[in-house]
């Protein structure tokens, strides 16, 4: 046991940087590899790359680098990938596209620069798409989150009538109009990387290196989480539970944004992040309550209502910090 | 004189907006020109997704020199007023002159407007449309304020002659205009000059863009038809898909696939939907066989591989779209197999229609109950028609129809098909929502007819019934557009159900539903009443506390002889049923009582849709003030009839005649404040006129009765106008008012006649003219 542990640190130590650097202009080989090429790529364009949010968020916008830094005149580049959980999305790990847990990547750069097409296209021939043989469009493809309060206008972007990923100019989050107008990418990850890779079904993609010590498919990373989460999310979720923690991050929230600005040292401190960490959690439990299927028609616009409320005090708190400009 | 070409260079535009916005485009800054006393021969507009074009021909050098005369104060008025007159034409004291007038000298001030260079001119009123331009979205982007659809990286702006280009200089917000512009975003990237739209327009052909949308989409649709053709296919026509996938490419690149075969059993609808709505492909068809087997897409770029790359790539997304597709395909049909087209609408009790008007289920079966009867009247087989009103929504369940809505009716007519059912109630699955749109087919079929009325009527019964009607612009139900649909379905089948019949038919069904639910609730709640209380009084208080849904019983059996009743728990019984009769009467009546209001707004829909086929107001009211007005067919033979006759000399006689008679005739009977309405007698005729006429009105009348039994009102009509003449010498002969006051009531009562007679299609009075 012990003597094959050695030899696998061997061949680790083995992998040559050099040859990696090369692979770098081919295609990539596997999932993680798109990833580190993306990281790579718009770190060496200047974005801050961060890591991803650690709280259960439905896309990559309600990270607080996208959705609280769009807003107030401060200038801004970050990118992260970000794991994204659509409850109702999940099918047990056996659909071929569909997840209840994903990943993001998302770009956003305030105020947008003049050249963010080309620099997005840049990005495509980072992770093997040579625009000289496929066939990329820009489709129009507005962009509209109600529980935000936030809305866009910009394109899907198609490679050989694929959408690859989502293009946007925001013009308004939690109800403030965004001046300057930020340009926001997300790549939906796991498609983006089968049609590179060429793989039809999400749990077949090589995650790490297939020539790796110890080869790993995505599903041998997340097939057994999507068949657990799937249970819960569609059947075993208490809904009483969920119910009472959206009450109650909803109250949170209000009560966080109520507090004096100043503290009890006589420091003025608004608490807009630890508000809007339960605006996220407001609306990722009325995600989760929705695959319960216990929100009807008619009860769902005001519960996205209620979220998109708290987005907005949020948002108007943000703006009264330094990093919101003020 | 000087040619002009405007380029507004962008990130890519909506390929829906860009027909509008080259139009907008040549509107606006055309307009500017000429309002600011520039003239120009031609203007042409173009649109790729990624820029505006105008080219403007012989557009004039300068506008005129403008020189106007202005009255100002008198000499001798307050200095006041000449100082205001001065400042109001910029002019000084030395450059006014005096002039006599009237009332005395007075001072006139000549102001001259220069006239401007045209670049000038131009650069201010692009500017101005760049501003102001109309797109129905726009945008900010980076730090600026301007907006536009998409970021706007540049602006050409030249004015070419035969000695070269002239550059108009502009700068909108940090664009600052030249004479460049650049090619194909991936095959021609870099920038070039151009010096007139010739250039430009062939310069941008060498840089893979083709700027005329219309030569585009005529590539596109030549070499896809050219490529089907080679292999013995047909392309399927569709303008629409046409014109947007001509704006989503600079440089159309036509690809051809096949559809592979495990998808061929698909209906040919579901291929083409998901082709065109998810992937914007046209589909090729074998004629052969009628099956669509192959698709075209267009690629916006040349490649070295030809294309294959691309083409494997839209070939995969495909499959991966159909497989979905094939996925509810399969599932549906196996659903019907299993449960039948019934069983797989099961689910529609879940579906709420309105909160206010009970969920899809509910409306399904009073649409069953009322084509049931309707059927009859457009020549249906009843039961027939209440099967296919029972069965006609229930593809709302599928999973197609979730995946594409607009495959509804469509899938429900494989449904039922699979599902055994009679080819007409299949048919009426598909076409029942017809007709949408003012210019639909409207369906014939009486099966289809009886169900596609039930449906329209019932909505309309529903929104009437909880007072949710159109106001103004805002018809959130579509109800205008399901009247019409009424409209012209009735008028279609040329059906002579009256309105009244029908629409008492539609509140049964609400009232049946009303009385079941209502009833159940009553009857659950009033005996456990009873059970709990055992005693008449005590649970006659609790109803009455209850509030207005079930204090109906307390109040019945309190107004009932109390005595009578005891603790009996049948009469107890007795009583809530009649309770229930009761409320659902009175809940019927309210709504019959909205039928005139109704029948108004049909009207209103129907004057709308006969103005569109040329018949005037005033004619449909004629009409309308007919009795039998709620039979829509023969009201609208009365208004075809009399609005053809209108137009001929015979309607003009009949107008006249009928008009000169009543206004003679009316003013006596407002004079003598009685109406003349007895037989005249014709041994009281006393010229060769007046018997003339008594002999003419019995000849129409004796025309006019079976013409107007046989509904044949043209031939009615006829007839009457052949009254003219007889009338005209009438008048012409006879004194109306003589002193013989037998002689003047027998006259009139002759004129009463002709009034009655001319107004059995028509009410005349109320047609101008």
């Amino acid at each position: 046991m012990q003597t094959q542990l050695y030899e696998i640190a061997l061949t680790w130590q083995g992998a040559d940087m050099a040859e990696a650097a090369e692979n770098r202009s081919q295609k990539p080989q596997c999932f993680q590899e798109i990833i580190l090429r993306l990281q790579n790529y718009w770190a060496s364009k200047g974005c801050a790359v961060l890591q991803p949010y650690d709280m259960e968020v439905g896309a990559g916008t309600f990270h607080p680098a996208t959705t609280l830094r769009a807003l107030g005149s401060k200038a801004w580049a970050a990118a992260y990938v970000q794991p994204s959980r659509r409850p109702t999305d999940g099918r047990y790990g056996e659909n071929p596209n569909r997840l209840q847990h994903y990943y993001q990547y998302q770009v956003i750069i305030k105020p947008s620069p003049p050249d963010l097409q080309e620099l997005y296209l840049g990005s495509l021939r980072a992770i093997g798409i040579d625009d000289a043989l496929h066939d990329i469009r820009f489709v129009e493809d507005d962009w509209e989150s109600p529980t935000l309060g936030a809305w866009g206008l910009g394109w899907e972007v198609w490679c050989d009538g694929m959408e690859v990923s989502q293009f946007t100019y925001f013009q308004q989050v939690g109800g403030h109009d965004c001046k300057p107008v930020s340009g926001e990418l997300t790549y939906g990850l796991e498609r983006l990387a089968m049609y590179v890779l060429g793989v039809d079904h999400v749990m077949d993609m090589p995650f790490n290196a297939p020539d790796a010590p110890i080869p790993l498919k995505y599903g041998d990373v997340f097939r057994q989480t999507e068949q657990e989460y799937s249970r819960w999310n569609f059947d075993q979720a208490d809904t009483d539970t969920l119910l009472q923690h959206f009450k109650d991050a909803e109250a949170e929230c209000q009560r966080i944004l109520s507090a004096p600005a100043t503290d009890s040292a006589g420091r003025s401190i608004i608490m807009a992040h630890p508000a809007y960490d339960q605006c996220i959690k407001a609306s990722h439990l009325f995600n989760l309550l929705d695959a319960r299927g216990v929100i009807s028609v008619t009860e769902r616009q005001a519960y996205i209502g209620r979220v998109r409320a708290l987005a907005k005090m949020c948002a108007d708190a943000f703006v009264q910090t330094e990093a919101g400009g003020a | 004189m000087a040619d002009l070409l405007i380029e507004l260079f962008s990130e890519e535009i909506p390929a829906r907006m860009q027909a509008g916005a080259s139009d907008a485009l040549k509107k606006l800054v055309t307009d500017g020109l000429v309002e600011a006393g520039l003239t120009y021969a031609h203007a042409a507009a173009f649109a790729t997704p990624r820029r505006l074009v105008l080219a403007v021909q012989g557009l004039s050098d300068h506008s005129p020199t403008l020189r106007e005369e202005r009255r100002g104060p008198k000499v001798g008025a307050p200095e006041k007023a000449i100082e205001g007159f001065l400042r109001s034409t910029g002019l000084s004291m030395d450059d006014l002159s005096i002039q006599d007038d009237k009332k005395g000298q007075v001072y006139i001030a000549t102001v001259t407007t220069e006239g401007r260079a045209a670049p000038v001119i131009v650069a201010e009123v692009l500017e101005r449309t760049i501003r102001n331009f109309p797109w129905p979205k726009s945008m900010r982007w980076g730090a600026g304020s301007l907006r536009w659809v998409r970021p706007l990286h540049s602006i050409l702006c030249i004015l070419s002659r035969e000695d070269g280009a002239q550059m108009v200089p502009l700068d909108v917000d940090g664009i600052v205009s030249g004479d460049t512009t650049r090619g194909h975003r991936f095959m021609a990237p870099d920038a070039f000059s151009v010096t007139n739209f010739e250039d430009y327009a062939a310069k941008l052909k060498r840089a893979k863009v083709i700027l005329d949308p219309a030569e585009r989409a005529d590539h596109i649709w030549n070499e896809a038809s050219q490529m089907a053709f080679a292999q013995g296919l047909d392309l399927v026509e569709d303008k629409g898909l046409l014109a947007e996938v001509a704006g989503l490419v600079e440089w159309p690149v036509v690809l051809m696939g096949r559809i592979e075969e495990q998808f061929l059993d698909l209906p040919p609808e579901v291929l083409q939907t998901s082709m065109k709505e998810h992937q914007k492909f046209f589909s090729v068809r074998d004629p052969k066989s009628g099956q669509i087997v192959g698709f075209v897409t267009v690629a916006n770029r040349e490649t070295a591989d030809q294309g294959a790359t691309i083409l494997a790539g839209n070939q995969k997304v495909l499959a991966a779209r159909l497989s979905d597709a094939k996925f509810f395909w399969d599932n549906d049909l196996r659903l019907v197999s299993d449960v039948g087209l019934e069983g797989m609408g099961a689910g529609l009790s879940d579906v709420t229609f309105h909160n206010k008007l009970g969920s899809q289920a509910d409306r399904i079966e009073r649409i069953a109950a009322l084509a049931k009867e309707i059927a009859p009247l457009v020549g249906a087989d009843a039961d027939m028609a209440e099967q296919a009103a029972r069965v006609a929504k229930a593809d709302l369940r599928s999973g197609m129809v979730g995946e594409f809505p607009e495959l509804q009716g469509v899938m429900g007519r494989y449904y039922a098909l699979r599902g055994g059912y009679a080819p007409e109630v299949a048919d009426a699955c598909r076409d029942h929502y017809s007709p949408l749109g003012p210019s639909d087919d409207v369906p014939t079929a009486p099966v289809t007819v009886a169900v596609a009325l039930a449906d329209k009527l019932d909505t309309l019964t529903g929104f009437w019934a909880i007072d949710e009607k159109p106001t103004g612009s805002k018809d959130p139900f579509a109800l205008r557009r399901a009247a019409l649909g009424v409209i012209r379905l009735v008028l279609g089948s040329q059906s002579t159900a009256r309105f009244s019949f029908v629409y008492a038919a539609s509140v049964k069904g609400f009232e049946t539903q009303y009385r079941s639910q209502y009833g159940e609730r009553l009857r659950d709640y009033a005996y456990d009443a009873f059970q709990s209380f055992r005693n008449l009084e005590d649970t006659l208080n609790h109803l009455s506390a209850a509030g207005n849904e079930f204090s109906i019983v307390a109040k019945m059996l309190r107004d009932g002889d109390l005595k009578e009743v005891k603790s009996d728990e049948r009469l107890f019984q007795t009583l809530v049923e009649r309770a229930i009769d009761l409320s659902a009467g009175r809940y019927a009546d309210s709504l019959l009582s909205l039928s005139s209001d109704l029948l108004a707004f049909f009207h209103d829909r129907l004057k709308v849709y006969l103005r569109d086929q040329g018949i005037r107001h005033d004619v449909i009211d004629a009409c309308l003030a007919m009795p039998g007005n709620d039979d829509l067919t023969l009201l609208v033979k009365r208004a075809e009839a009399l609005s053809d006759l209108l137009k001929t000399d015979d309607g003009e006689n009949l107008l006249q005649g009928f008009k000169r008679a009543n206004n003679i005739l009316s003013q006596a009977e407002e004079k003598d404040g009685v109406e003349y309405s007895f037989g005249p007698d014709p041994k009281l005729a006393d010229t060769g006129e007046e018997r003339a006429l008594f002999a003419a009105l019995d000849t129409a009348e004796a025309a006019i009765t079976p013409a107007m039994q046989a509904e044949d009102f043209a031939r009615a009509m006829q007839a009457m106008a052949g009254l003219r003449a007889p009338i005209d010498a009438f008048f012409e002969a006879v004194q109306i008012n003589t002193d013989n006051q037998i002689v003047r009531r027998n006259r009139l009562n002759l004129l009463h006649r002709i009034r009655a007679t001319c107004l059995q299609v028509a009410d005349l009075t109320k047609v101008s003219g």
